[in-house]
């Protein structure tokens, strides 16, 4: 299980629209709504698929895996109460569709050794009643 | 051009970082100020909008205060930028809705971030941070990303890694805007700026230290939207737009979008020429968002006043983008040296140039076109202003 060096983190509001993302992890999975009809992948979870208009969606798992995109290294106390220690914040793509992303925490490794196109896999953070998915170097 | 609508007037209330003043109080000391600058009354007054959010006035507020009768009025949220409220305004006069509007926007964003202290809002907004979060915050929060800052970083360092830009390309817009606003007698911070200040400043997030950062701060701003066949009489020059941008062809996502190295700004840049004859090489100067010096970047970039990924190279050094460079920019200091005002200071600030009203910051060029880029991220409008 991750061991994160402490940003403010919130948890988000449940709703019937995003609990499979924010608790899947609980079960060890990453869920990601899909379009049972056209086959697209959403996210952030969407009440329609915004290519067929289908509204027959259900959430997924995938696998995992994810690629860093983009990131950056956070050096700001945004609250009195979190860590100062550095952390990495990033947008990582992942493997199953074009363009489809997420952000998302880079841990389990020093921030330095960060890099765009670092192949990565997610790991959950308990957070309240949810599973935060951080992801973390895949070759540790 | 194409429109029938012109700006005759803007206002500026007390600046400040901190004036425990209301936003109501401060918006009607602008809204004065810009009926005064365009020679009119309150009688001609028929319209009036507003950028409403958080810890601003609203229109209605000033309706009342001020015993104004109207035709046409609306508060306004976001939209194509934070100044959708004056993109409506100008369409309302266009379509004959009024003859004189008032486009406002008051903060006390400064004032209500000092009284809840750090961590205790959500960066660039007067909301306090909540126990759960959802709506766009939903998919920042929980991760320790809150500020628009770190995700505009993840952009700069995007853009960086395809092309090459560099920390001591991006000091310029920083640089460049300080040495302005320390010609400009309103700016906030007008002490001089060099690349070692900027180098060895604290990190926010990498690869942006401070003073890639604005500042939150108390304000108004307001403009006079008239039609053109009424401005006889008036104080200043009409100043015509010649073409506005509100396109957006792309998913309005800070982590969806189809290429990280630009915003949705990139699709405003390139459909505001579709609108006019007028080309990059026309414009005398470009007031563009810098909320962070990154979107100024993207926005010189997206106007087509450098090639894709060449914004680097072009500010390089400073002097193309200094007030007596080929392409002056931000040349009040911008949102980094002169304050938050939420995208409303750029337009003003074109207008002064446009006037020769700039002082000891006037640039020399007799400028007659100026471009004015506001939002960054998942919003963008622009505008073209020309001296009739």
């Amino acid at each position: 299980m991750a061991v994160d060096p402490g940003p403010m983190r919130v948890p988000p509001l449940l709703t019937d629209l995003n609990r499979d993302y924010w608790t899947g992890g609980l079960a060890g999975e990453l869920r990601i709504l899909r379009c049972q009809d056209c086959g697209l992948w959403l996210h952030p979870p969407t009440p329609v698929c915004r290519r067929c208009l289908s509204r027959h969606l259900a959430a997924e798992a995938v696998s995992g895996q994810a690629t860093v995109a983009a990131f950056t290294i956070n050096h700001h106390q945004w609250s009195p109460t979190a860590t100062v220690e550095r952390y990495v914040i990033a947008i990582v793509d992942l493997p199953e569709q074009a363009d489809l992303r997420q952000t998302t925490n880079i841990v389990n490794c020093p921030v330095e050794a960060v890099y765009i196109g670092m192949p990565v896999t997610v790991v959950f953070e308990p957070l309240a009643d949810v599973a935060v998915p951080l992801f973390e170097p895949r070759d540790r | 051009m194409n429109f029938d609508v012109c700006i005759t007037g803007i206002g500026s209330s007390a600046i400040g970082r901190v004036l425990h003043r209301e936003p109501v109080d401060l918006a009607i000391e602008g809204c004065m100020a810009a009926m005064a600058d365009a020679g009119l009354t309150r009688d001609d007054i028929d319209g009036i909008t507003a950028f409403h959010i958080e810890g601003s006035a609203s229109v209605i507020q000033v309706i009342d205060a001020m015993g104004l009768k109207v035709n046409w009025f609306a508060d306004v949220g976001y939209g194509p930028s934070q100044v959708t409220a004056l993109f409506d305004g100008i369409m309302a006069v266009q379509t004959g809705r009024a003859r004189h509007v008032l486009a406002f926007h008051s903060s006390c964003e400064g004032t209500v971030r000092q009284a809840l202290g750090r961590g205790g809002t959500i960066p660039g907004a007067a909301t306090a941070i909540p126990e759960r979060v959802s709506g766009p915050q939903e998919w920042w929060l929980p991760f320790g990303a809150p500020s628009a800052g770190n995700h505009i970083a993840m952009y700069a360092q995007r853009h960086f890694h395809e092309f090459g830009t560099t920390r001591e390309q991006m000091a310029q817009i920083a640089l460049v805007e300080r040495a302005n606003a320390g010609r400009n007698p309103e700016a906030i911070y007008r002490d001089p700026l060099t690349m070692d200040d900027y180098l060895s400043a604290r990190m926010i997030s990498e690869p942006f230290c401070l003073f890639d950062c604005d500042i939150p701060i108390d304000f108004c701003t307001a403009v006079v939207v008239s039609r053109a066949d009424s401005t006889s009489g008036l104080r200043k020059p009409p100043i015509s737009i010649e073409a506005m941008s509100t396109a957006c062809h792309s998913r309005l996502s800070w982590d969806q979008f189809d290429d990280l190295s630009t915003m949705v700004l990139r699709d405003v840049g390139a459909d505001l020429w579709r609108h006019t004859d007028l080309r990059p090489s026309d414009v005398d100067l470009a007031q563009v968002y810098d909320g962070f010096s990154f979107i100024a970047m993207a926005w010189l970039e997206a106007l087509g006043f450098c090639g894709r990924g060449e914004i680097g190279p072009f500010i390089e050094g400073g002097t193309r983008i200094s007030l007596d460079g080929e392409l002056p920019v931000n040349t009040n200091g911008g949102q980094l040296s002169a304050g938050r005002k939420h995208g409303w200071g750029y337009l003003p600030e074109a207008c002064i140039q446009l006037w020769g009203e700039g002082q000891a910051r006037q640039v020399p060029n007799d400028p007659e076109v100026a471009v004015v880029g506001t939002g960054g991220g998942t919003f963008a409008g622009a505008l073209l202003l020309g001296r009739s």
